[in-house]
């Protein structure tokens, strides 16, 4: 179940010294989860600054520069601001419901955290069944969404968790397929493996040409699975207000800020993990330190969440018909052509190995 | 078969315009448009068309344009300029002639629209470039163009 992690053994091995088998198990459950939590909230508010500069620098402007150096703090005064302010509501909001789905939002991006290989035995959860976990998963997300809306008792709320709904659920199939064509070249559905098969070359290189075409179906996917724009209808505020958390406030609308940004983050580690070799360096240059996997497997996830900062500050949002057309006449015919593509190198040993 | 070639076309779209705004985002250092205010005070500069109030320039010489002619005053929409006037004995000829006393200037009534500068025969009065205009009382709006002890500069009139 719960690996203990090579870098944290003294630790482990002090625990289970000092107190019963299952307690200390307890503990260490415990322990793990605040770090994650703790990763989940300084990624979350790293990610928010990184937005805003990058946005910034698209359009000419500087971006936030003077809470702390360089801005760094921007986020952290923006978070404590958050949490100084009012919880309001509607007065005829589903209140329990209402309460429920900041939670559901945050708890299903933490969970998708725990799966992700961030290096060699940094990984809280190493199932077997990796892959398929992290999409069911992802799926999840979208209920906290539909609940956030349909609770609020707004108009523009339900709208834009309906428009959600719809998004997710059509685009979950691109996903899905475009991380199976993949899974054709690994074999496996765990991801500690998956990362053993990309030894000899990234999977987007071993796959080339039909990898390359589900790379780019999963990047456009994921971009509408996190609801961003050019996908944000969800939230498209000439439209919408703000959609979905049109009625939320203080915390419960940051959780719901943080939890868009950290399923960012997923979506890029994942591609990261399956397409980009996650913590492998290239040519395998540090392969002797393990801890630098850390470094390689977020600069290589940045580099994806740049690419859908990129997206989102030079595309135009998409109207629903528009999304619906791209998704089920062009994403998923040719996502269903290019698995048996990858298929066919995969039965004649066409993939590039090293 | 124009299913594929709408997909080249969109992704060759999708590509120009990625790179149109990445040419920006690699040049946004020296192509900030951002002015960071209150810090580059002394050195910022206002762009020539401007409207932040309206001056009268005088010369070295205490010396402004105006001969009182009360055209800006009749353009004004909302009454933004008052100009009270007096006959006095001109040095040169010895005869009566109109000359301003206050040229009276409401900034708290003025909408910028320019009428009276544009009607103003002898560009006696242009744009200024301030834009710092909060004040705690608004009788400092209320201002006197011409400066005390200032006449009508000579040939304005020919």
């Amino acid at each position: 179940m719960i690996r203990a992690l090579s870098i944290t053994k003294g630790i482990h091995d002090w625990l289970y010294s000092i107190m019963s088998e299952n307690v200390a198990h307890f503990v260490e459950m415990i322990l793990i989860a605040l770090v994650y939590l703790a990763i989940f909230a300084i990624a979350g508010l790293f990610l928010v600054l990184l937005e805003r500069r990058v946005a910034a620098w698209f359009q000419l402007r500087i971006g936030p520069n003077r809470v702390g150096f360089k801005g760094l703090l921007q986020t952290m005064a923006d978070a404590l601001k958050l949490l100084s302010k009012e919880l309001t509501g509607t007065e005829k909001a589903d209140k329990f419901l209402y309460n429920l789905a900041p939670y559901f939002v945050i708890i299903t991006a933490l969970m998708a955290l725990a799966v992700i290989p961030f290096t060699q035995d940094f990984q809280a959860f190493d199932i077997n069944i990796g892959i398929l976990f992290l999409i069911a998963i992802s799926s999840i997300g979208v209920i906290g969404i539909l609940l956030g809306g349909w609770s609020s008792n707004n108009k523009f709320a339900l709208i834009g968790a309906m428009r959600s709904g719809v998004q997710t659920i059509s685009y979950e199939l691109s996903i899905g397929l475009s991380l199976l064509t993949m899974i054709l070249i690994t074999g496996t559905l765990q991801l500690s493996e998956i990362v053993e098969v990309q030894k000899n070359g990234w999977l987007i290189v071993q796959g080339h040409i039909p990898a390359i075409i589900a790379f780019m179906i999963y990047m456009i996917a994921g971009t509408a699975e996190t609801n961003r724009a050019p996908f944000d209808m969800a939230e498209a505020e000439s439209e919408l207000g703000a959609g979905f958390h049109t009625e939320y406030s203080g915390m419960k609308f940051a959780y719901f800020f943080l939890a868009e940004f950290i399923n960012m983050f997923i979506i890029a580690a994942i591609a990261t993990t399956v397409f980009f070799g996650a913590w492998l360096s290239p040519f395998g240059i540090t392969e002797s330190i393990p801890l630098l996997g850390v470094f390689w497997f977020l600069a290589k996830t940045m580099m994806l969440v740049f690419l859908m900062m990129w997206f989102r500050w030079t595309f135009p949002r998409l109207r629903v018909d528009q999304l619906l057309t791209l998704e089920w006449k062009y994403l998923l015919p040719l996502n269903l052509m290019n698995i048996v593509i990858m298929a066919l190198i995969v039965w004649q040993n066409l993939t590039i190995q090293f | 078969m124009s299913y594929f070639s709408d997909i080249y076309k969109g992704i060759k779209t999708l590509l120009t315009g990625m790179s149109v705004t990445g040419k920006y985002f690699l040049h946004s250092r020296k192509g900030a448009i951002t002015q960071q205010y209150p810090d580059n005070r002394e050195t910022l500069k206002m762009f020539d068309r401007f409207r932040g109030e309206v001056i009268m320039p005088h010369d070295e010489e205490n010396q402004h344009r105006c001969t009182g002619c009360q055209k800006c005053e009749i353009a004004c929409p909302n009454g933004t300029i008052e100009i009270i006037w007096d006959r006095g004995i001109d040095e040169e000829t010895g005869k009566k002639k109109k000359k301003i006393d206050q040229f009276v200037y409401h900034l708290s009534m003025c909408t910028m629209c320019g009428l009276c500068i544009d009607v103003c025969p002898t560009d006696a009065i242009e744009w200024g470039q301030n834009f710092e205009n909060s004040v705690y009382d608004r009788t400092a709006l209320t201002r006197v163009l011409n400066e005390p002890g200032s006449k009508l500069m000579p040939g304005v009139e020919d």
